[in-house]
């Protein structure tokens, strides 16, 4: 791709964020921490591979940590469902941080997803009540939570897993409320019209600061995070280790009190 | 026929109808149920706390009727109506659209709030307005909804909530998206205050709203036949390339996978309300 650092659209951004090679969740999670051990399934239904958990060593403290898992080439992204986790995916999330809960161990979670999925299933086996479930949840998980948009956050598929207390993107991710593509198509009542949506609907890392949703940016290298994936993930351990220290400090009082007043702010 | 007849009565009214809801035809005076196609006057129909008298489908509400319906005669005080829409993206458009919907709706934003008294029990109610960008949840929707829980963990009240949303709010963005966040984390308080949260799905109720607060009652209730999911049904038969069967979606459909408890008749709303309130009275 040949897109330059200095003139890069918020359309450009939805194109870094999307493409294939792309580091994933489960590259970030191998990288950056020293041990992972995969845990799997909600105890109810399934286990969905659109999202990943576990637990993981870092810097000599235990994290749970959980992602939205695509996949980069054809076959994998059918078995992941190309990151749109169903109801059984934000529920195995779910179990995941209440035992992070238990456990006193901090989460890192890591958005990327184009949305929860709209199938049949999904909706028979409650996505809403899934995603609302794991909202709340987390608002009160007492434990610290660090949410990172890796690629694409989008809609309340993103949000289940990034409700915590620090919200941090990647340079090229985007978060928005839906697809521009979608977004075009009910507002603009024209699906095409996607590059101009992708400007307005102020998605990008940089309009998510001066918005006041996210509270900090991890630089990429140009071209997107796959070209220099050691220089991303060293800043991104960086942040995670100095915020961890940071949060742990706080009485569990004071954490959640902060993560209150975070989202009641917006 | 019928429908010329009514349209002659009314002839002047009818250019107005054009703009009027796309699902129930209103025709001047004269509604015709898309249902069972009968023609149904419409102060009857309003009588009749507007279900149509013949075949019972439940028509969607004005927040202002559906407060006259739940709340005790002069009880309703409005919270946080001085709370009005934002405009965080600056959206091409957004705040003249507001304000002329303003005018044609005669309403402020997509939920009233307030505090008020079902059969003599104190309760908080919020009631969402599905004339309003399709009761779709902005700033101003999470804002009120929010206040009034915060409110009812303050008082130490029930909080009920009539949901009907076309889901989060496009125009503005992200910040819309934030306030399922908000609303949810307020939810949480309540619950650990040990307060009643009654949710009540209304026809239709998707999106942004379905994946947060009224997911998240202790109770939750349905009209009958509405529409509830999260993802709507045009995007699904996109995604599956499928038609949906008949009924997917519908209240009694999530009754039956275990996602509300139960479904109730407008008729029978407000006692079921109290009901529920004075079971849940601390001795």
């Amino acid at each position: 791709m040949s897109i330059t650092k200095t003139k890069l659209s918020a359309w450009d951004k939805v194109q870094l964020a999307r493409q294939l090679e792309r580091p994933k969740a489960l590259d970030y999670i191998n990288e950056i921490f020293d041990e992972f051990i995969e845990l799997h399934g909600d105890r109810n239904f399934a286990d969905d591979k659109a999202i990943v958990g576990g637990i993981a060593k870092l810097d000599k403290m235990v994290f749970t940590v959980i992602g939205e898992q695509k996949g980069k080439k054809a076959k994998e992204n059918m078995e992941r469902n190309f990151g749109m986790p169903n109801p059984e995916g934000y529920r195995k999330a779910l179990r995941l941080m209440k035992q992070a809960e238990k456990f006193k161990r901090p989460i890192i979670t890591f958005i990327d997803t184009p949305g929860a999925y709209p199938g049949m299933g999904a909706e028979e086996r409650g996505q809403g009540e899934a995603i609302a479930r794991n909202i709340l949840e987390m608002s009160r998980i007492k434990v610290p939570i660090i949410c990172i948009v890796i690629g694409e956050g989008s809609s309340g598929g993103a949000l289940a897993i990034a409700v915590g207390d620090k919200i941090v993107m990647l340079e090229n991710a985007i978060y928005s409320i839906l697809s521009p593509e979608g977004f075009a198509s009910i507002l603009y009542k024209d699906s095409s019209k996607a590059k101009e949506a992708a400007e307005d609907m102020k998605a990008t890392a940089k309009d998510l600061k001066d918005l006041g949703i996210i509270d900090d940016i991890i630089k990429e290298p140009e071209g997107g995070a796959q070209n220099d994936f050691e220089m991303v993930t060293k800043s991104m351990k960086k942040y995670i280790v100095k915020n961890i220290k940071k949060l742990q400090e706080l009485s569990v009082d004071e954490l959640l009190q902060n993560r209150y007043e975070k989202f009641r702010n917006m | 026929m019928i429908i010329d007849k009514v349209k002659k009565i009314n002839e002047q009214e009818t250019k107005r109808v054009k703009n009027e809801k796309a699902s129930d035809m209103m025709i001047g005076k004269w509604v015709k149920c898309d249902k069972c196609k009968e023609i149904i006057y419409k102060d009857d129909l309003h009588q009749n706390l507007s279900v149509c008298p013949n075949c019972g489908k439940h028509f969607r509400l004005s927040a202002r009727r559906r407060i006259k319906q739940i709340a005790d005669e002069g009880t309703f005080k409005e919270i946080g109506g001085d709370i009005l829409t934002q405009d965080p993206l600056k959206f091409n458009g957004y705040m003249k659209k507001v304000e002329t919907l303003k005018e044609k709706t005669k309403i402020e934003e997509a939920v009233k709030c307030g505090i008020c008294e079902i059969e003599g029990e104190k309760a908080i109610l919020a009631v969402m307005d599905g004339n309003f960008l399709m009761g779709s949840m902005g700033s101003a929707v999470g804002e009120r909804i929010t206040l009034s829980i915060e409110t009812a963990i303050n008082k130490k009240l029930p909080l009920i909530i009539f949901c009907v949303s076309g889901g989060a709010r496009m125009q503005e963005g992200i910040v819309s998206l934030m306030q399922m966040a908000k609303t949810s984390s307020a939810l949480a308080r309540l619950d650990e205050a040990g307060l009643l949260y009654i949710s009540v799905f209304t026809d239709p109720t998707t999106g942004g709203v379905t994946a947060s607060f009224a997911s998240l009652g202790d109770i939750i209730l349905a009209e009958p036949n509405a529409l509830i999911g999260f993802a709507g049904p045009r995007v699904i038969e996109q995604t599956i390339k499928q038609k949906l069967p008949e009924g997917f979606q519908s209240s009694e459909f999530l009754l039956e996978h275990g996602f509300i408890d139960k479904i109730v008749e407008r008729k029978y709303m407000k006692s079921v309300l109290a009901e529920l309130i004075r079971l849940h009275k601390s001795k």
